[in-house]
């Protein structure tokens, strides 16, 4: 509800056009990559930069702003509305996923080992009867075309402590917060230091496990549902987890230039918000893609 | 009456190429959008045209079939994001400030790329049509794996997707904020006009569905060039489970397309019937019930592909469901109209014909929701002619309205009354022609997306696609009529109708470039609806 005296409409800016013709650049590029277009990575590289670009562009002239002191109280609820529902985007993004894995498990899989009347088993029955269900699936209903894995990777090793990594740094990312909400300015460069560094060591165990699924186990996205599933949910995760690295370093940044007060730091908040969604995901990721 | 009056000096407005391209302003955004999606709606529809011209006749007469496939497909495509979407939210961009005594919209730069991303989104969707193996001919709702022998096309279709998915979620959470966070004091939210409610909770199904279908054609993207196996059941995955995804975004974008319609109508009844709308309250809740239960009925569209039939009864039963808020809408209007002192101009023409007309749509329907009938109607031309009842007798007749009712305060002039009737009573005629003999069609069994058909289907045929023509050159006339006004006319007050409630008729015609910029203190009178 508005309480202020004024309300507050920006400039205009630039940087909206120019995200959206970098997106449409970049966008373009992937496709002609696809295409095995001449010239393709040189148009995806000239997009991704120019998205770089824009990103650099648009935050600073909105922390200059906010420095200058122009949002208002409004202004502040506008952008936190933004972000949670932003979020929420992001959760069903994943939701897909999920879903796919779910609908595998519960439904498809089952089926094509005959489970079923009907409809449901003529798969089974016409064109794989050897076909048995499992899950982890390393035998495809029809393996010509997919590479078969030797091993899935143990829920309780590298994902273990992956697990452990990211919770400890939701804690910290706390830390960083209760210390801004005191003004120890050092010591929540030091929490947040230790939050970037926790998501990146995560990132680089999971890079670990990929080398380790591709060249030892034979595991990879052509390895059936199971391969799909696997690397889809820890592939679009783990990007998720390296673009909030990447932000947490630049709050980081920001934090080191004392850019935040205990009661205006809504950038903080929106970094942690998506360090705890991040978190969240793997956890639903270490229980049905890992564990059971 | 009074007016929330407004000093002009400060009415300064960038000029120029600047003024379009880096706006914050939510008129000239919302403008744009509008602009964009007639030119849309023109070229939608003039693959409507080929389509219709192809039909004529039995044979082939114009087009090969893989070309009039990818029509049909980029026809669909366009018209639901390129279309009917942009018109709605050029709309809510439009008036949800005026009407709720905002400054603009609560996130005016994310505003613009919302809109700006439209044209470059379109241009990577209709180059395909130019590349080698043709532009997307699998039918907009892309299953695979049919859709997965797209050539050259294919990326550039899924990226298009992710792309206008962006817009669409930026418009979308800017439209939740403006209005959870930017109504002037007084204006809570069961004061606050139906359009808002309903742009709201279309804003809601946007947010949740959209980035499914993100997921999904994802998934399409890696089993065409990384080798994954989601939709494919030899490597363990299932071709259905693309059209669940598919559905679970689908069926809540049917909404989106039509809350906002339901909204529109909403205004538009009271104020030519000269009473309150009958029911707010309870369009309010059955608008919110029909957005949640549109995320349990999606596989009432795959009755035909086989599934357990448990799950056939679930879906039958949840979509009979949907009726009964529909059908608490549809009653609450024609109790609104209900012994009122009724005018018939325009944009009152246009919303009875949207009650009427969606109600056929909603029926045929119905009768599609109902399992066992399904499997006799699934891809006829039944279906077309319900969904064209939805979204063109529906949805884009509520367009029309809207943009009637609203015309006059934002150019300040009065559309031409009399050619205004006339493009209403040509339009309801044609499509009419156009999409009531496709049921007949398809109850003989006429099959969706072929371009020939069997000798028995020519008479209706040709009477439908002369209705599409004169639907198509009707909308010619539409266009002058919104130029005419742009460019003069008889001035507009600041009550365009003397019967209409609610703020933006309290702000001049046409409506200042800056309004509101302080918040407006609300009179009893100015909250009524």
């Amino acid at each position: 509800m508005a309480s202020q005296e004024i309300y507050y409409v920006p400039e205009g800016s630039k940087w909206p056009i120019v995200g959206s013709l970098s997106l449409f650049i970049t966008f373009m590029g992937g496709a002609m990559m696809f295409n095995n277009a001449p010239g393709a990575l040189y148009v995806l590289v000239l997009g991704l930069a120019a998205l770089v670009y824009m990103f650099a562009g648009w935050f600073a002239d909105v922390i200059s702003e906010s420095l200058a002191g122009k949002y208002s109280k409004q202004v502040d609820v506008s952008f936190r509305m933004g972000m949670g529902w932003f979020i929420l985007s992001e959760v069903m993004f994943f939701a897909a996923f999920f879903g796919a894995l779910y609908y595998a498990r519960v439904f498809s899989i089952p089926w094509l080992g005959g489970e079923g009347q009907g409809l449901h088993n003529g798969t089974h029955e016409f064109l794989w009867p050897a076909f048995q269900a499992m899950w982890p699936m390393n035998v495809m209903p029809d393996p010509s075309n997919y590479t078969q894995y030797k091993d899935t990777i143990p829920a309780f090793g590298i994902p273990a402590i992956n697990t452990a990594l990211l919770l400890t740094s939701g804690v910290t990312c706390t830390f960083a917060h209760w210390a801004l909400k005191k003004e120890q300015r050092k010591s929540l460069c030091l929490w947040l230091a230790a939050t970037v560094l926790l998501g990146f060591i995560f990132v680089g165990f999971q890079a670990q496990e990929y080398v380790h699924a591709y060249k030892d186990l034979d595991l990879t996205l052509n390895s059936g549902i199971y391969g799909s599933t696997f690397f889809m949910l820890t592939g679009f995760h783990g990007f998720h987890v390296t673009m909030g690295a990447v932000m947490l370093a630049v709050i980081l940044f920001r934090s080191m230039k004392g850019h935040f007060s205990n009661k205006d730091h809504f950038a903080f908040e929106a970094v942690a918000w998506y360090w705890h969604f991040v978190d969240v995901v793997w956890l639903g990721l270490f229980i049905f893609v890992y564990w059971v | 009456m009074s007016t929330l009056a407004h000093d002009d000096h400060h009415d300064h407005k960038p000029t120029g190429l600047k003024r379009w391209f880096f706006s914050t302003n939510h008129k000239d955004i919302g403008t744009l959008y509008l602009i964009f999606a007639l030119t849309m709606f023109f070229v939608g529809g003039s693959m409507a045209m080929i389509i219709r011209a192809e039909l004529f006749q039995p044979g082939l007469q114009f087009v090969d079939p893989q070309f009039y496939n990818s029509m049909v497909t980029v026809h669909a495509l366009i018209m639901i994001f390129g279309a009917v979407m942009p018109a709605g939210v050029g709309l809510a961009n439009w008036m949800i400030p005026l009407m709720i005594g905002a400054p603009d919209m609560a996130l005016p730069r994310m505003n613009n790329m919302s809109f700006w991303i439209l044209p470059f989104a379109f241009a990577l969707l209709i180059s395909t049509l130019f590349m080698e193996g043709g532009g997307p001919a699998g039918g907009w709702t892309m299953y695979p794996p049919l859709v997965l022998q797209t050539g050259n096309a294919f990326p550039f279709l899924i990226f298009a997707i992710h792309f206008l998915g962006v817009s669409s979620i930026m418009g979308a959470i800017n439209i939740i904020a403006t209005v959870f966070n930017m109504r002037a004091p007084g204006m809570t939210l069961m004061k606050m006009p139906l359009f808002v409610w309903t742009w709201v909770i279309t804003s809601f199904l946007l947010i949740a569905a959209l980035p499914v279908l993100a997921g999904g054609v994802t998934m399409l993207l890696t089993d065409k060039y990384f080798g994954t196996s989601f939709f494919d059941a030899a490597g363990g995955g299932d071709p259905v489970l693309f059209q669940h995804i598919f559905w679970f975004f689908g069926h809540p974008e049917v909404y989106i397309l039509a809350l906002p319609a339901f909204g529109i109508v909403s205004q538009v009844i009271p104020a030519f019937a000269r009473k309150p709308l009958f029911g707010y309250a309870s369009m309010v809740y059955a608008t919110a019930s029909i957005a949640i239960l549109s995320f349990f009925v999606w596989a009432h569209h795959m009755f035909t592909v086989g599934l357990p039939i448990k799950g056939e009864l679930f879906f039958m039963y949840a979509t009979m469901l949907i009726a009964v808020p529909t059908g608490v809408k549809v009653f609450n209007w024609v109790a609104t109209m209900w012994k009122g002192a009724m005018t018939f101009e325009t944009p009152m023409l246009f919303s009875i014909a949207f009650v009427i007309l969606f109600t056929i749509g909603g029926f045929s329907g119905l009768m599609l929701g109902i399992t066992p009938v399904d499997f006799q109607y699934h891809d006829t031309y039944f279906v077309v002619a319900h969904f064209h009842y939805v979204l063109l007798t529906g949805a884009v007749f509520a367009l029309m309205s809207a943009v009637y009712y609203w015309l006059p305060k934002w150019t300040g002039y009065m559309y031409d009354e009399r050619l205004g009737k006339i493009h209403f009573w040509l339009s309801l005629i044609s499509s009419n022609v156009l999409f009531f003999p496709q049921h007949f069609l398809g109850l003989a069994g006429m099959p969706r997306r072929i371009p020939d058909y069997n000798i028995q289907f020519a008479d209706f045929n040709a009477i439908s696609s002369i209705g599409g023509f004169a639907y198509g050159l009707t909308q010619l006339l539409f266009v002058y009529i919104v130029l005419k006004c742009a460019l003069g006319g008889k001035k507009a007050k600041p009550r365009v109708w003397e019967g209409a409630k609610g703020l933006e008729w309290y702000v001049p015609s046409p409506a200042p470039f800056h309004t509101f910029e302080t918040p407006p203190k609300l009179t009893k009178e100015m909250l009524e609806h």
